[in-house]
């Protein structure tokens, strides 16, 4: 019990942010209409390659020594890369054409 | 204050702000387009700001593999991303996602033994790689269902109590690694490969027309395996982007879930489909009459005399690549002064809003995309129903028949229609696989054959009336 206190105390800011984020996401997918889900979906999709910076770090972070971190650290900065290169791109393709009318 | 405004942090703010900003914008036609160029600006700025305001010697070599890693992931990402037929997005978003979960638990299988002894933040390296595991496995399946290459729901024997059992044993590994302080690598290998197993036998017996609600589940598990790589460095950036896709995205696993009345819980523990088939065995016999048949001259000219006509277009209509001809078809009509509207419901297609990406990219007027609430109490008024390779969403058993697997999914009501055309390319059941009724009303013609070898020929008989 003392721990989880402990743990609240410790990180409270980042508690109030997933809180906070938390009903943010509901609230900005609440009233979307259904033809815009598919792009929402994607667009979603590549933000959350945000993670390509926990892979970034990793390999910042890496001891040059340690061929098999960097050797994961570089796929899984590629791998994110892929993610919100891809997921953004897509997104706008798909977005463009809804833009086409006359 | 010059120095703050080039901080870390504060670039941080600034690209998760856009995020919740583009997300926002995602969601109006208008805005849309912009909202995702934000949303990528935002991610841009917070890539280069983590790699050039890094504090910390770092070698150059290892500044030269990310930018290598990053040059290619972006000239992969783009490429396929550009060349990648509309009809193939789905699976192309799921390919992506997987990503992106992959990205999460490698990050997690490198940085564990750092963490030794901190409980903590050893239970949210064990949960990244986890749920990062599942998203990646589970993904590549979903991926492989939607463009084919897996067909079948493969079921173990008693797969459900199986899959919970393997679920339960991953926890349990997970927290007895936490608790002891272990550093084995070997624990935290077998961990992984559990929870990329567990992720194929998750989706695997999930059939091909829930993919959708799975790829977006899967989705926001992605998110919170970023969230989850924020917490641990205590970077804010993916702290707050990770949990906001894990958010929007359980919403919209719901919003997808609604629109085909099934309940998350059926669509994993379900198997529709399975004990269904033996229902529709049944049910198939129930339904008797016999269809009629038309002609494409038949239609031309029941066209060539109606004043409003609706096209209710289905995944067939894209797997013919008969968009740009149901484009030209509706242009034709309506330069012979008859109304012409598109009814799409919110599933048409592979995922909701597919169809509508589909005929966009066809210059249909967005306008003419008529959704289901909107058009429903138009059917009435309406002369010719045109339906291209739908099949579940105009299935009246949705409405009637309360031991279909359909029953209570909200549909377009079509048969208030006065004719209905249906083009088939043959009596074969819809994706869902069950029986329609609808095939038998006494205002329905079967119109057989491809969609675009169909509607072209419809054409040629308009153009000479």
């Amino acid at each position: 019990m003392t721990e989880l206190i402990d743990f609240i105390s410790n990180n409270l800011q980042i508690i109030y942010i997933v809180i906070l984020m938390i009903f943010v996401g509901v609230e900005v997918i609440g009233h979307v209409p259904a033809v815009l889900h598919t792009p929402l979906m994607s667009g979603a999709n590549a933000i959350h390659g945000v993670v390509i910076i926990g892979a970034i770090i990793v390999m910042l972070s890496a001891d040059p020594e340690n061929i098999l971190a960097l050797a994961l650290g570089f796929v899984a900065v590629l791998l994110g890369t892929l993610n919100v290169v891809g997921g953004f791109v897509v997104t706008d393709r798909m977005l463009e054409m809804f833009k086409k009318k006359k | 204050m010059m120095e703050y405004i080039f901080s870390l942090e504060f670039i941080y703010l600034i690209a998760s702000i856009t995020y919740i900003l583009g997300l926002k914008m995602l969601g109006h036609p208008e805005t849309a387009r912009k909202g995702n160029l934000i949303a990528a600006a935002g991610m841009t700025l917070a890539i280069l700001g983590t790699i050039f305001l890094y504090q910390g010697e770092v070698p150059m070599f290892i500044y030269s593999l990310i930018g290598i890693a990053i040059i290619i992931g972006t000239i992969i990402g783009w490429v396929i991303a550009k060349k990648v037929a509309m009809t193939k997005m789905p699976e192309l978003v799921s390919l992506f996602n997987g990503m992106g979960g992959a990205s999460a638990a490698l990050i997690g299988l490198i940085e564990f033994h750092h963490y030794v002894g901190d409980t903590i933040s050893i239970v949210t390296i064990l949960a990244g790689i986890i749920i990062g595991s599942i998203s990646f496995s589970g993904s590549m399946i979903a991926w492989g269902k939607l463009n084919g290459t897996i067909t079948k729901p493969i079921r173990l024997p008693k797969y459900n109590i199986l899959n919970n059992i393997i679920f339960i044993i991953l926890i349990a590994f997970s927290a007895f690694m936490a608790y002891s302080g272990t550093d084995s690598q070997l624990y935290l290998y077998i961990l992984f490969f559990g929870a990329l197993a567990y992720g194929i036998l998750f989706v695997v017996p999930i059939g091909g027309a829930d993919m959708p609600v799975v790829i977006s589940l899967l989705n926001s598990f992605t998110g919170l395996a970023a969230a989850l790589g924020g917490f641990l460095y205590g970077n804010m950036v993916m702290l707050t982007g990770g949990i906001l896709v894990g958010s929007a995205g359980t919403i919209l696993t719901f919003a997808m879930c609604d629109a085909m009345n099934r309940s998350l819980f059926n669509v994993i523990f379900g198997g529709f489909g399975d004990t269904d088939t033996a229902d529709n065995e049944g049910s198939s016999g129930k339904i008797q009459g016999t269809i009629k048949k038309a002609t494409v001259s038949d239609v031309a000219i029941l066209m060539n005399y109606s004043q409003r006509i609706i096209f209710v277009p289905g995944y067939g209509l894209a797997v013919a690549q008969a968009q740009h001809a149901i484009h030209e078809l509706e242009q034709l009509l309506i330069n012979k002064g008859i109304e012409v509207k598109y009814a799409i419901h919110p599933v048409a297609g592979r995922m909701p809003g597919h169809m509508n990406v589909l005929l966009a990219e066809t210059n249909v007027d967005y306008d003419k995309l008529a959704e289901m609430e909107d058009v429903n109490p138009e059917f009435k008024n309406t002369d010719v129903v045109f339906v291209v390779g739908a099949n579940d969403v105009v299935n009246p058993a949705a409405h009637n028949d309360s031991s279909s697997p359909i029953y209570g999914m909200p549909i377009l009501d079509v048969e208030n229609a006065k004719q209905i055309i249906i083009n088939k390319r043959s009596m074969k059941p819809g994706y869902a696989g069950i029986e329609n009724e609808l095939f038998y009303n006494q205002k329905t013609s079967m119109l057989f054959g491809d969609a675009k070898t169909v509607i072209q020929a419809l054409i040629t008989e308009l153009k000479g009336m």
